[in-house]
């Protein structure tokens, strides 16, 4: 952590980057939340551990629209949502100056209160430069200690890669989290009935709570008004006088992030709710894979996805 | 607020047999906006548009709602009468009560009920639509006939006679077709050559007509009056210019193992050809997969024997970019493959061939120079059979459902030559049935019958086996005498289905003309526009559209002429107004609409916005009316809704929508 505080106080002194954008150290010591430093005092608060979950490639759209580059941290995830949002012309690459953050997963606060592990006053063991393989815990009640990825995120138990997607310099190694299969659980949905489906999704949307933190996170939300915000569309009112609105909140979100969302499963995690949002995009992602052939978003270079292009070899609808 | 008036057509009986048509006008006057609702027999006719000029002017409409047949049918002439009567022609909506209800329901009351929510759906629209005002765009006048059979020459020389400049584009080296494969043609059995040279020499001469061989289209923007196309014209490895086609390469071409296209790989060519003598053009192209120079770099011997130095190994394909009003596709035919059909043991005998192996065998300038042979040892065949439908009117997956249509003539055509000229050989057709309708076709049959004595049996093949000694057993049935028939024959004759050539689904796709399961291209009207494609510039000539003889062929190739020519005379053309606008405070600059544009309509401009009080230059996309079609892509991948088409915005079509599921 140290280094990249190091590395940013530098590139702020000699005038590369205006700012930087980054964690804080929150309220408590396992929530972090991202923040920019606009000088090298500020940096004292800043932080990077395994509870800096956050995606901050999108708030790279407002940062290109100031003066100065941006320094922004990017764990190798993050990365392909900046590339994505590169490729929209959402961000400017040439305002950004990234450094690419090594990562050895995510961890994920509910899966210490399924442990039994409450009232959490210190974690130990989630530093960049540790191993990663176990947490030591201090409680109210006395030290604890778990296996490192019994407390991931989901989404780091079938991570993309170690390698970054876009960046100008890198600091820090990324180990190896990949333990589980990415679509077993969407998988498990195909197979279950309509109405078994349904009652699935209806019980896990039910919770929603409509607080938008799912749209406001997501790097492919990005649109300048939100159809639901709007007032020039129907989309709002209909849900509102729907007796299952979420559906069409969270239905009508999945297919507008369908082929261009990166599964960086920023939804889920914060989600206060708890519901698994990322499978209806990985649905889509297991349905583009199999139809056009594997697919990443914010992976190549090319423009277009395969929603937004035509072959002769395309899949007709009738084979669907 | 809008005032619309509803007008319900009985359509003869067509509507009003099936929907009660009072009880449609009567509910319509209950919906939003409706102050005036009408029925009557024949809404088109001109007491019926002026019972619709007549409300707009005493009751002040603004909209209308015409409950009829198809908007493919009438709802230009209802814009035009609206447009008479003093209001916008796009403030018309049809609501499709006969297609869409009267036609395919029974029941007078689900009918009826389907009937109002037709019209409550179309009078949602109109309560939303806003007048729309076509622009102009100019008509290049060329056209580009993409084929070079008799279809495409057919079709060039008579745009070409009317004073227009037409360029065919021909994949093969030589123009000419399937029709410069065939020995004779039925009924008058003149042969084809003779009918068919003169026509491309005279296509080849024209002043008007310039003909790409050896090339392909690869790409076409545009629209109807303005299409910008891109030809490859493939490397001939030969100066058209310089080549004095005296053959003397081909002659002294030392890799002769390449398998004849022409002659249906009966017989080799060399690597350097040209497909037939009567090619036009009469300059040889390099086949470089077979070319011993462009395989190995050693021999040369091409260049060294030609006198006019036209050999240029260096070539390379060339890209022309053209701009046409109009396209004619006229790609053709091919005989499907028999993969599917191993029960004829086509590909276990050189004996078993099809019609059109036979029609190479039988033309003098064929692999065995007229002489009808066994191609597997050259002996005079004593017994021929002949199947018909092989693949033709299938019921299974394996062949085409429909009927080839020339089969029946031609085999009879093959069965009279060929007692005509040799005697005492033995002819039996196997038959579904005989299909002679056409004019002489009936006779010609009978005659190749009574006169000639050719075997006809009802019923069909099951097996051709191939005997040790070479003779090929044929088991059939014979449904008229209701026996099993075993016949030992020396040579088997397939009349093997045909289909649309293979590239149609490539330049369908490029010209974004429909096509059916069959791969045959989609006409705008089956009975009433039948040589125009739905896209709008493009024309369909010959078996592209459906299987055809040579007669028909030439009479659609002209029909396709005029209705080419009916649009090159014209100076400009009325554009369509339904074209996509983006909302430049909504638009997120992110392109994907630029993306899935198949126009190349959406550009994108730095532009200076006032959102609320926000300036700041956003990217934002640019619609060019001009190249936009209104397919709507655009508007269903636009994330944020900025995207939107007028005369079917979102807010329409939702309110169509909640209309039917009220």
């Amino acid at each position: 952590m140290q280094e990249l505080i190091n590395r940013a106080k530098e590139l702020l002194s000699d005038g590369t980057v205006a700012r930087v954008l980054g964690w804080r150290r929150g309220d408590l010591p396992y929530n972090p939340e991202p923040a920019y430093f606009s000088d090298e005092a500020s940096l004292s608060e800043f932080v990077y551990n395994g509870f800096c979950g956050a995606n901050l490639s999108k708030y790279m759209i407002e940062a290109s629209k100031l003066e100065g580059k941006t320094l922004v941290f990017l764990k190798p995830c993050d990365s392909y949502s900046f590339k994505q949002l590169m490729k929209e012309h959402r961000v400017d690459r040439g305002k950004a100056y990234i450094v690419g953050v090594g990562c050895k997963g995510k961890l994920n606060m509910d899966r210490f209160n399924e442990m039994g592990i409450k009232n959490v006053l210190d974690v130990k063991g989630a530093e960049l430069d540790d191993t990663c393989d176990k947490l030591i815990i201090e409680t109210l009640t006395g030290e604890k200690t778990c296996e490192y990825k019994d407390a991931m995120l989901e989404r780091c138990h079938v991570c993309k890669g170690k390698e970054h997607v876009v960046y100008d310099e890198l600091i820090g190694d990324s180990a190896d989290t990949v333990d589980a299969d990415r679509f077993a659980e969407v998988e498990r949905i195909e197979a279950m009935s309509p109405e078994e489906k349904f009652e699935f999704f209806r019980g896990e949307l039910s919770k929603c709570i409509r607080c938008n933190a799912c749209r406001n996170v997501c790097p492919a939300c990005s649109c300048r008004k939100c159809v639901f915000d709007s007032t020039k569309f129907d989309s709002a009112q209909k849900a509102n006088v729907d007796s299952f609105e979420e559906k069409m909140f969270h239905i009508i979100r999945a297919f507008h992030v369908a082929g261009r969302c990166t599964d960086c499963g920023e939804c889920s995690r914060v989600c206060p709710q708890g519901i698994p949002l990322h499978l209806f995009n990985r649905k889509f992602i297991k349905d583009i894979n199999t139809l056009y052939g594997d697919f990443t978003a914010g992976a190549g270079d090319e423009e277009r996805t395969p929603l937004t292009s035509f072959t002769f070899d395309d899949a007709e609808p009738g084979t669907i | 607020m809008q005032r619309i008036g509803v007008f319900v057509c009985h359509c003869g009986s067509n509507i009003a047999a099936t929907v009660d048509v009072k009880k449609v006008a009567e509910m319509a006057l209950m919906e939003q906006g409706v102050v005036h609702a009408e029925d009557y027999q024949y809404m088109c006719s001109e007491a019926g548009q002026a019972k619709i000029a007549q409300a707009i002017a005493e009751k002040g409409l603004t909209g209308i709602v015409v409950c009829s047949c198809s908007p493919r049918m009438h709802e230009a002439t209802f814009r035009t009468c609206a447009e008479r009567a003093g209001i916008n022609p796009y403030m018309v909506e049809i609501a499709n009560i006969r297609e869409h209800c009267s036609w395919i329901h029974k029941d007078i009351e689900e009918a009826t009920k389907k009937a109002v929510i037709l019209m409550r759906a179309a009078v949602a629209k109109v309560n939303l639509n806003a007048p729309l005002k076509p622009g102009e765009s100019r008509v290049t006048k060329r056209a580009l006939v993409i084929g070079g059979g008799i279809a495409g020459i057919q079709t060039a020389l008579d745009i070409a006679d009317a004073g227009y400049p037409v360029d065919i584009v021909e994949k093969t080296p030589s123009i000419g077709g399937r029709m410069s494969q065939l020995d004779k043609t039925f009924p008058t059995l003149d042969c084809s050559a003779c009918i068919l040279t003169p026509k491309m020499v005279e296509a080849a001469a024209h002043e008007n007509i310039n003909i790409y061989t050896y090339s392909e289209v690869e790409k076409v923007t545009g629209f109807v009056g303005d299409f910008t196309v891109d030809i490859r014209k493939k490397a001939r490895s030969v100066d058209m210019d310089k080549c004095t086609g005296c053959g003397a390469c081909q002659e002294k071409c030392p890799s002769k193992r390449t398998p004849s296209e022409f002659n249906r790989g009966l017989n080799n060519r060399t690597a350097i050809y040209t497909p037939f003598a009567q090619a036009i053009p009469n300059v040889p192209v390099i086949d470089r997969d077979a070319c011993i120079k462009f395989k190995t770099g050693k021999c040369g011997l091409c260049s060294t024997v030609c006198a006019a130095g036209a050999i240029d190994y260096e070539q390379k394909d060339e890209i022309i970019t053209e701009k046409y009003g109009a396209i004619v596709v006229a790609t053709g035919f091919d005989v499907i493959k028999l993969d599917n059909y191993d029960e004829y043991a086509y590909s276990q005998s050189k004996d078993v061939i099809t019609s059109l192996e036979l029609e190479r065998i039988m033309n003098a300038a064929g692999p065995t120079k007229g002489h009808l042979e066994r191609l597997s040892d050259g002996k005079a065949p004593k017994n021929i059979v002949f199947v018909q439908c092989v693949g033709s009117r299938c019921s299974d997956n394996r062949g085409k459902s429909y009927c080839s249509k020339i089969c029946c003539m031609y085999t009879a055509k093959h069965a009279m030559l060929i007692r005509d000229k040799y005697p005492d050989v033995n002819v039996t057709v196997f038959y579904i049935d005989v299909r002679t309708p056409g004019k002489n076709f009936d006779e010609f049959y009978r005659r190749a019958v009574e006169e000639y004595g050719v075997n006809y049996v009802k019923g069909q093949v099951g097996k051709v086996c191939p005997e040790p000694d070479g003779s090929l057993t044929v088991y059939g049935s014979d449904l008229i005498d209701n026996k099993q028939l075993k016949i030992s024959a020396d040579m088997v004759v397939l009349a093997a289905a045909i289909e649309p050539s293979e590239s149609v689904r490539k330049i369908a796709t490029m010209l974004t003309a429909s096509i059916d399961t069959n791969n045959f291209l989609t006409e705008a009207h089956p009975k009433l526009r039948p040589v125009e494609s739905p896209t709008a510039g493009v024309f369909l000539s010959g078996v592209c559209q459906g299987p055809k003889d040579i007669p028909e062929t030439v009479s659609q190739a002209g029909a396709a002429a005029v209705k080419a020519i009916g649009l090159l005379a014209k100076d400009k053309l009325m554009t369509n107004p339904c074209t996509a606008k983006s909302d430049e405070l909504l638009c997120n600059g992110c392109s994907q609409c630029a993306n899935v544009c198949p126009y190349g309509a959406i550009s994108y401009e730095e532009k200076q916005v006032n959102d609320h009080g926000i300036r700041e230059t956003r990217r934002v996309a640019v619609v060019n009316n001009a190249l936009c079609q209104g397919c709507g892509a655009c508007t269903v991948t636009c994330p944020s809704g900025a995207m939107d088409l007028q005369g079917f915005s979102n807010r329409q079509i939702t309110a169509e929508v909640d209309a039917i599921c009220r």
